[in-house]
């Protein structure tokens, strides 16, 4: 047995930090994964940092604001929120089979 | 008294209800944060603490929160940040705060709450019993039950000390019986602010959320198991409720250390800190109580004892953690025990009995212990109830009788016209 009179005060409150990857390889849950259309995207189609939707609704921050527009598969859960809110339709869902 | 050395010898002795004592001593004690909702008799606490700040008195944030749930976690959330945090309430109050109390306690959040007891609906009551005491009890929070006007005052600079002391870091409640003293005007010797400031310095977190630059959260979902990883290990939820008890076992040695310590600077001490004793050097009986009960049961020792009974009186004040080991001492070789609860643990007994029975577990020749209900909803507690509850345990436990049925003072049935 440990010390009692002693290691409880060094545990107090459980703290987090906001790390990458603190819930684990959350891209392996989803079914769908996007794929963007380079000839269709507006900012990789105009070379311009323009529209930028599916960086802008993505809820995991997974979408990165450049030219194109890339998307981490690694923590990528498949909703679909990015597809949806293309307004040019460059993204599809591609269906995960499994291995 | 001569030995003491008290601190000042000019007297502040103002007349104060039990609330406003409470609302001084948080003045005083310097809160950063006061989050509240008002709920009877409560209110005047947070009323007068609003006016301190309002007159320049305080330099304090006041919350206005839309219910209790609100104030408790606004307290939590300004806690977090590093601040010296206090609120009030009572009954349902409580009971709406409830959710945020094992957070305030996991979090090891020294918050301070004055709760002025109140009975718990329904039916629908503002009046005085411990019902609201009782339903703290088992989240983890240091719980004292205050005597009177004095004692509310006194305790909280105690209970700020204590819960902020970085060997344990446990929000505490002080509690004192609604009405019978929340609203009752007592002499109350208040202390110079540089005395309180020196026995009582600015808190020492644990915990800052208030630095940015280093953004955490608090109390995040905490595995079963421990974490183990490169950068470290991490406590699972199992490790730090063991750090809160074991914080909370070890918490009573600092209680009589800081009552003591306030003792010698104020001149006011409230028996060993834990519990009171009146009258007990050679009884063999002992009434064991809290707040207004004892307070009324105090009045009656002198008439058993001139029955001839040797007879004296217990009153608890730190109800968490459970003194047992203190208990088991003192009670060691008494005959007799009369416990009056001014709660029940419905479907048991009274639960200060139910305590004590558990904590006297295994002494040698126990005592013989017999618990009463007295004053639910702010039904006077009269000495006759005392005295009669005394005949009745003296009378059992001279048969050697144990019964199990709850057996109550006061009520009326007998009146009641549509009973036979």
């Amino acid at each position: 047995m440990t010390d009692s009179k002693k290691d409880y005060q060094k545990i107090l409150a459980s703290v987090q930090k906001p790390v990458i990857g603190e819930a684990g390889k959350t891209g392996t849950w989803s079914n769908f994964k996007p794929k963007i259309d380079l000839k269709k995207c507006i900012p990789a189609k105009s070379g311009k940092a323009a529209c930028f939707n599916c960086w802008l609704y993505c809820p995991e921050a997974v979408v990165t604001r450049t030219i194109p527009p890339e998307i981490d598969l690694e923590y990528c859960k498949g909703c679909g929120i990015c597809m949806e809110e293309c307004p040019v339709n460059a993204i599809t869902m591609e269906e995960v089979k499994p291995e | 008294m001569t030995q003491t050395k008290v601190a000042n010898n000019e007297k502040n002795i103002k007349i104060l209800t039990g609330n406003h004592a409470a609302a001084h001593a948080y003045m005083q004690a310097r809160v950063g944060v006061v989050s509240a909702y008002p709920i009877t008799p409560q209110s005047p606490v947070v009323e007068k603490i609003s006016e301190f700040i309002n007159e320049g008195k305080l330099k304090a944030q006041f919350l206005m929160v839309e219910s209790e749930h609100s104030a408790a976690a606004a307290c939590c959330a300004a806690s977090a940040t590093g601040s010296r945090v206090g609120t009030a309430t009572s009954a349902h109050g409580l009971m709406l705060m409830y959710e945020m109390l094992p957070w305030a306690a996991g979090t090891r959040l020294p918050i301070v709450i004055n709760l002025a007891t109140r009975s718990c609906g329904a039916p629908w009551s503002i009046w005085d019993d411990h019902s609201d005491f009782i339903a703290a009890r088992d989240v983890g929070w240091i719980q004292f039950m205050c005597e009177d006007n004095q004692e509310i005052y006194d305790t909280n600079f105690q209970a700020f000390k204590i819960a902020e002391d970085p060997r344990i870091y446990v929000p505490t409640i002080v509690a004192y019986d609604g009405y019978l003293l929340s609203h009752t005007l007592m002499p109350v010797q208040l202390e110079n602010q540089e005395d309180i400031d020196a026995f009582l310095p600015p808190l020492k977190h644990h915990i800052n959320l208030s630095d940015i630059s280093q953004v955490k959260g608090v109390g995040p979902v905490t595995t079963p198991n421990i974490i183990i990883r490169e950068e470290g290990t991490a406590p699972g939820y199992y490790e730090f409720r063991y750090a809160l008890q074991k914080a909370l076992e070890n918490s009573i040695d600092i209680i009589k250390e800081v009552h003591d310590e306030y003792a010698a600077k104020f001149g006011r001490s409230y028996g060993n800190g834990l519990f009171k004793t009146y009258k007990t050097e050679d009884a063999d009986t002992i009434i064991f109580a809290m707040g207004s009960v004892s307070a009324q049961a105090r009045t009656v020792i002198e008439k058993l004892r001139a029955e001839g009974l040797k007879i004296g009186l217990v009153t608890l004040r730190l109800f968490r953690p459970f003194p047992v080991k203190y208990l088991r001492d003192f009670f060691k070789g008494k005959k007799n025990i009369v416990v009056f609860d001014r709660a029940i643990g419905y479907g048991y007994e009274g639960v200060l009995c139910y305590e004590l029975k558990a904590a006297l577990y295994g002494v040698q020749n126990p005592p013989f212990i017999k618990g009463f209900i007295v004053g639910l909803g702010g039904r006077d507690v009269k000495g006759e109830h005392i005295i009669q509850g005394v005949h009745r345990a003296l009378e059992l436990s001279e048969k050697g009788e144990i019964t199990y049925e709850t057996e109550f003072y006061g009520l009326k049935l007998d009146e009641l016209d549509f009973l036979d």
